[in-house]
């Protein structure tokens, strides 16, 4: 490839272009005509895959605010892989419910646009931008049914929140420049590296702001107020896409500012992180116990995992930043794969997401029920699924850097989530269907996508090495 | 701290000034109210109905739309006054800002959210059905 200041932005541009080209088709499509705008995604998130592939290891960087290093690029792949899985699971959603296809398409690769550079970002502000592109597309599109009162509903708390939250995280961006002159992460990294809390206050006023704005986007416990309701409102397709991918690129973003330019005052922070990591494990699963609609169990489900991410966080040591990285790519996998069967099952007047709508699946959706149980049993962390490799990598990071306390919080937490993730499974396998409508049937395009996510999980799950190798390896450039 | 004491001066004695007269006239100006007094002031007319009613969306379309594009002018501004020191690379970067900008524009326009009045045909046709 050539070699430029462009170098780092191409999976960025490739993605970016591609929401471009799919806003035109819809500006030109005819009425009734089909386009496979979905097709122009799937091109660009592949160009943008193979120009990571070709960035690996060059750590590049473009006007010094955007980096391709190898953390970067772990990301941004993990966030390709989340566009690819939800734009083949979104053809049959969309026609159900006769969504605009075009804007859905558009605002989903803006999403990713912005995500992409919300993981490559190296710049407070630039991180910033990046946030709102990503936030401002995924409001939309949680309301994206705008006959539907819940999820209007739900834009609208999602969008409340995530604006004050964007203002936290900008005031934080404010005092840090303040304190460091810079808004860089490697000029602050390096500033503060000389500095201690007692002689700037101020820091800990920065800290404390830029630790909200990124608790409230990966609705970390108490931060978390949004997350159910939003989480049930949206089209069960949007959710899976923004319970991945959001939570994907705020945790790297999040990674990147706690522990590369604030790593000098981890003891100041790693304290506050434990107590809300363990709030977020504890109330996520908890309160999960008690839903009986599945998008608002797998909504508290997310949230714990959120908890399980932070573990990591706090461990800091090398074994879980790259837990971290790999615990995203299973975790998107595993959660997408598990949501675009709830939106693949999904009629035109109920949306067929109660807990009950699931009795007896096994008996008209065999292969739909093995899938989804293998997605649930992932999530609970049941080997030999990619969310057991996942947990366990996670809990001996904390356990490696002397945290018992959290790693036994953790596994507590992960034993009684096995209880409601498995109690979707008795429903469909034990329970008699009564007289509920029947469930639609799930397209080929779908069920490939399902197929290649399932074949992920165990992969993942059986044999890891490799691409946990490949998680240890980005680490080692940024941290 | 000792330039200061002027400024903090002029803010009593403006404040001070403005709270004797409204206090003043308060006290000494003669009360004989009336429903047209009372009524909030509009250019002189009688009011007619509630300020708040309901809008045509088209309103709230147009607003954000003249927003974005007049940001994008904003933006026009300090590059055409950096112009000689960004040079070409300058030029290219603006135009490649414009042209993003430009797809949004026809994206605006071929929706028919410039389309102000009756609808006509042609435009409904393009729209999406009403989801």
């Amino acid at each position: 490839m050539f070699n430029s200041a462009f170098d780092a932005i191409v999976p960025l541009l490739c993605v970016t272009l591609a929401a471009l080209a799919s806003m035109s088709a819809e500006a030109f499509r005819g009425k009734g005509e089909r386009m496979p705008i979905g097709g122009l995604g799937i091109v660009g998130l592949a160009g943008a895959a193979v120009s990571c592939v070709l960035l690996w290891n060059r750590n590049t960087s473009s006007f010094g605010v955007i980096v391709a290093d190898n953390f970067g690029l772990f990301v941004t792949m993990t966030l390709i892989i989340v566009g690819l899985l939800t734009i083949m699971f979104s053809s049959q959603v969309l026609d159900l419910h006769d969504l605009p296809r075009g804007e859905y398409y558009t605002l989903v690769l803006f999403a990713i646009a912005g995500m992409i550079m919300m993981a490559t970002a190296n710049d407070l502000l630039v991180l910033f931008i990046a946030l709102e592109i990503m936030s401002l597309a995924v409001y939309v599109l949680t309301g994206i049914r705008r006959d539907d009162q819940r999820s209007s509903e739900a834009a609208f708390k999602y969008f409340l929140l995530g604006a004050f939250s964007s203002a936290f995280f900008l005031y934080g961006i404010a005092f840090t420049y303040g304190v460091t002159g810079s808004t860089r992460l490697d000029r602050v990294g390096t500033f503060l590296a000389a500095q201690s809390m007692a002689d700037n206050p101020l820091l800990l006023v920065a800290l404390g702001l830029l630790l909200v704005g990124f608790a409230f986007k990966i609705s970390a416990v108490p931060f978390h107020m949004w997350t159910p309701d939003a989480y049930e409102g949206a089209p069960a397709i949007v959710t899976g896409f923004m319970s991945t991918g959001v939570k994907a690129a705020a945790f790297a973003a999040f990674a990147r500012v706690f522990l590369s330019a604030f790593e000098p005052f981890s003891a100041d922070w790693a304290p506050v992180v434990w107590v809300i990591a363990a709030a977020t494990m504890i109330l996520g699963t908890v309160v999960g116990v008690a839903q009986s609609n599945l998008k608002r169990m797998l909504a508290y489900s997310s949230i714990a995992h959120g908890g399980y991410l932070l573990v990591g966080l706090v461990a800091a040591n090398q074994v879980g930043k790259a837990a971290i990285l790999f615990y995203l790519l299973a975790y998107a996998v595993t959660n997408l794969a598990a949501f675009g069967v709830i939106a693949m099952l999904g009629a035109r007047d109920r949306a067929n997401d109660e807990l009950r709508d699931y009795a007896g699946l096994w008996q008209s959706h065999p292969a739909l029920a093995a899938l989804m149980t293998v997605c649930l049993l992932s999530l609970g962390g049941i080997p030999p699924t990619v969310g057991f490799i996942g947990k366990w990598y996670i809990f001996s990071a904390a356990v490696g850097s002397g945290y018992y306390g959290l790693a036994i919080i953790g596994v507590l937490t992960s034993v009684i989530s096995v209880f409601f993730y498995l109690r979707v499974v008795v429903m469909m396998y034990m329970a008699e269907r009564d007289g509920a409508p029947a469930l639609p049937r799930v397209g080929a395009v779908g069920m490939t996508a399902l197929a290649i996510a399932i074949f992920a999980i165990f992969y993942l799950g059986i044999l890891p090495t490799a691409v946990l190798d490949l998680a240890a390896a980005s680490i080692s450039t940024i941290f | 701290m000792d330039g200061w004491l002027g400024v903090l001066i002029m803010i009593g004695l403006g404040i001070g000034f403005a709270g004797v007269m409204v206090g003043l006239s308060l006290l000494l100006g003669p009360k004989n109210p009336t429903p047209e007094k009372l009524a909030p002031y509009e250019c002189g007319m009688a009011a007619v109905g509630d300020a708040r009613e309901r809008h045509s969306v088209k309103f709230y379309l147009v607003a954000m739309i003249f927003l974005l594009f007049d940001i994008e002018v904003a933006f026009l501004y300090p590059w055409a006054l950096a112009l000689r020191d960004l040079g070409w690379p300058g030029f290219v970067q603006i135009v490649t800002f414009f042209l993003i900008l430009l797809v949004g524009y026809v994206y605006v326009w071929r929706k028919g959210v410039l389309d102000w009045g009756p609808v006509s045909s042609r435009v409904r046709s393009q729209r999406p059905k009403a989801a």
